[in-house]
């Protein structure tokens, strides 16, 4: 046969107990043809094109997981920065497009869609300060829009009066959504240095630089890798590890790039790109916190994290890029910590804190993501935890995002309860040390010095 | 321009009882799908695993179609079938 059983058996245990899977086919759409300074005319036109180019995008993705036998978990669509389209400085013009884009999402039955996007690391514009006037109403109001904003970059440096107005939309954001514990929050992400080819919600955006409309695929399987590990044994120095997760990542991989090319067959696009993130969920063994318990640690947070994390962000990028020459958007490891059981169980347990999730930020591939935090910490102490995790990307060439939820009445010891995907989340310390004067001196942290990184 | 084929990978697996191969060579036969390599074997001593290549491009059938036919077949035993395009195991498998 063509193949072994031991590999055809490798292949469907992964699928069916180590849950891997296509976490996301998301359909990347540019809205640059659909300017208008008619609010209406704008939200229409853009309703129209997501209509056209979506439609089947659920029906495609259907057939495509039939076929290869591979479960593809959610479909999603991502938008040119709407602060680019919409050229009008009106909240008003961003509220009518929001729900012509949150209809439009619906219609097609995407559960999340992406672009409510400003770029402000260097300043902001009259369209930008509207969109972000409107944003806490679009969260609340809307089911599906998801916003991001870019504060800081490597070139740019940190816009600290962009990481302040943040704070206070997060803070308002939590405010309306307050009976599902802020949940808008979660819709929300703040960046250095995004990649603008990204397929996960909820920071998806679709660059300028990017096709009229192609296939964005998104794949993990935490599961796989750790049954890797465990089959490795715990005897194996760390370099088998690092072997061995990029074997997974390369198999992986792989079956995200057949489905990939095949989606963008079927809906008569370009195939972009293929990020494989090891993404976790709430779902039992679909843990990147188990990854690391795997390798040896007791708990995700204790000593040594970050250095584990390093070697596994390293070697499943290594292992990607051999499988595909699409390997793009983020790919690496995600920690969230309402999504990740593993996560959860450490946060509750005081085994890790916000600060040791900043500092694994630093090597991981994203930021600090998916963290509760008492609903009465200041906007100025929310804008500085920003602005740290902001200077990390910044500092190191790299993305990094913050997905905080300031969740209203909660204190210490509460819990958060989202759902589905996005999980639950222990609300965790933050420090009530004062950054008041620093934060309140605003302006721009300058871009960071590129040689000389001693 | 000769037709690609369709070639389809048969996974059963589970509890071994007598007669499995047939039941599942005779749903493929009757849903026009031509059997080119079975590999077959007892793990442990009693867990049947079963992989199977096929080629399905004389059937009419959908792969939900096809794959609810196999269970069907076997729907009485203790078995776990799966079917998947074998471009899935080419693309995980080989570089």
């Amino acid at each position: 046969m063509k193949f072994s059983s031991e590999e055809i058996l490798e292949t469907v245990g992964m699928i069916a107990e180590d849950k891997l899977d296509i976490r996301t086919v998301t359909l990347g759409i540019s809205l640059l043809d659909c300017s208008d300074p008619d609010p209406s005319a704008c939200a229409r036109k853009i309703r129209d094109k997501i209509l056209a180019k979506g439609g089947k995008l659920s029906e495609k993705t259907d057939f495509v997981a039939n076929e290869y036998g591979l479960p593809i978990v959610n479909r999603r669509i991502s938008l040119t920065p709407l602060s680019l389209v919409v050229p009008t400085a009106d909240p008003a013009a961003f509220l009518e497009v929001a729900a012509a884009v949150d209809w439009a999402a619906t219609e097609i039955g995407v559960n999340f869609i992406g672009g409510y996007t400003a770029m402000i690391q260097k300043g902001e514009t009259a369209i930008d300060r509207a969109l972000i006037a409107a944003m806490p109403e679009v969260l609340a109001s809307t089911r599906s829009f998801c916003a991001s904003v870019v504060l800081a970059s490597t070139r740019a440096g940190i816009n600290i009066d962009g990481c302040y107005t943040m704070s206070r939309v997060m803070k308002e954001t939590a405010q309306r959504t307050a009976d599902e514990d802020g949940i808008g929050c979660a819709k929300l992400v703040l960046f250095a240095n995004p990649v603008e080819d990204n397929p996960f919600m909820a920071g998806a955006f679709y660059g300028t630089g990017e096709s009229e409309s192609s296939i964005l695929v998104g794949v993990s399987g935490p599961g796989a890798v750790r049954h890797a590990l465990e089959n490795l044994g715990p005897d194996a120095d760390l370099g088998q590890v690092a072997e061995t997760i990029k074997k997974s990542a390369f198999k992986i991989t792989r079956a995200g790039e057949l489905v990939g090319r095949e989606m963008a067959r079927q809906l008569g696009v370009s195939f972009g790109n293929l990020d494989l993130s090891l993404a976790p969920t709430p779902a039992e063994g679909d843990s990147v916190g188990q990854i690391l318990e795997t390798m040896g640690l007791s708990m995700p947070g204790a000593p040594g994290s970050t250095a584990a994390l390093m070697m596994l962000n390293d070697a499943v990028k290594k292992g990607g890029l051999f499988a595909s020459s699409s390997v793009g958007g983020l790919s690496g490891a995600f920690i969230p910590v309402s999504e990740d059981a593993s996560m959860i169980e450490a946060a509750r347990a005081g085994a890790i804190t916000i600060e040791k999730l900043e500092a694994m930020t630093s090597v991981c591939s994203v930021g600090l993501d998916m963290i509760a935090i008492p609903g009465a910490t200041s906007v100025e102490t929310l804008a500085a935890i920003i602005a740290d995790e902001m200077a990390i990307g910044c500092a190191n060439n790299k993305t990094t995002a913050v997905r905080i939820i300031p969740a209203p009445n909660k204190e210490v010891g509460d819990s958060v309860h989202f759902g589905g995907l996005l999980g639950e989340a222990p609300v965790m310390a933050v420090s009530r040390i004062s950054a008041d004067g620093f934060v309140r001196r605003g302006g721009r942290i300058p871009a960071p010095l590129q040689s000389l990184t001693n | 321009m000769e037709k690609k084929r369709k070639d389809i990978i048969v996974t059963v697996i589970g509890r071994d009882e007598v007669g499995i191969v047939a039941k599942i060579a005779a749903a493929l036969a009757q849903a026009n799908i031509n059997i080119i390599d079975i590999n077959q074997t007892i793990l442990g001593k009693e867990i049947f695993a079963m992989t199977l290549l096929a080629d399905r491009t004389a059937s009419g059938l959908t792969m939900p179609a096809i794959t609810s036919r196999l269970e069907e077949s076997v729907q009485n035993l203790s078995l776990k079938v799966t079917v998947q395009d074998s471009e899935v195991f080419q693309y995980m498998h080989r570089v």
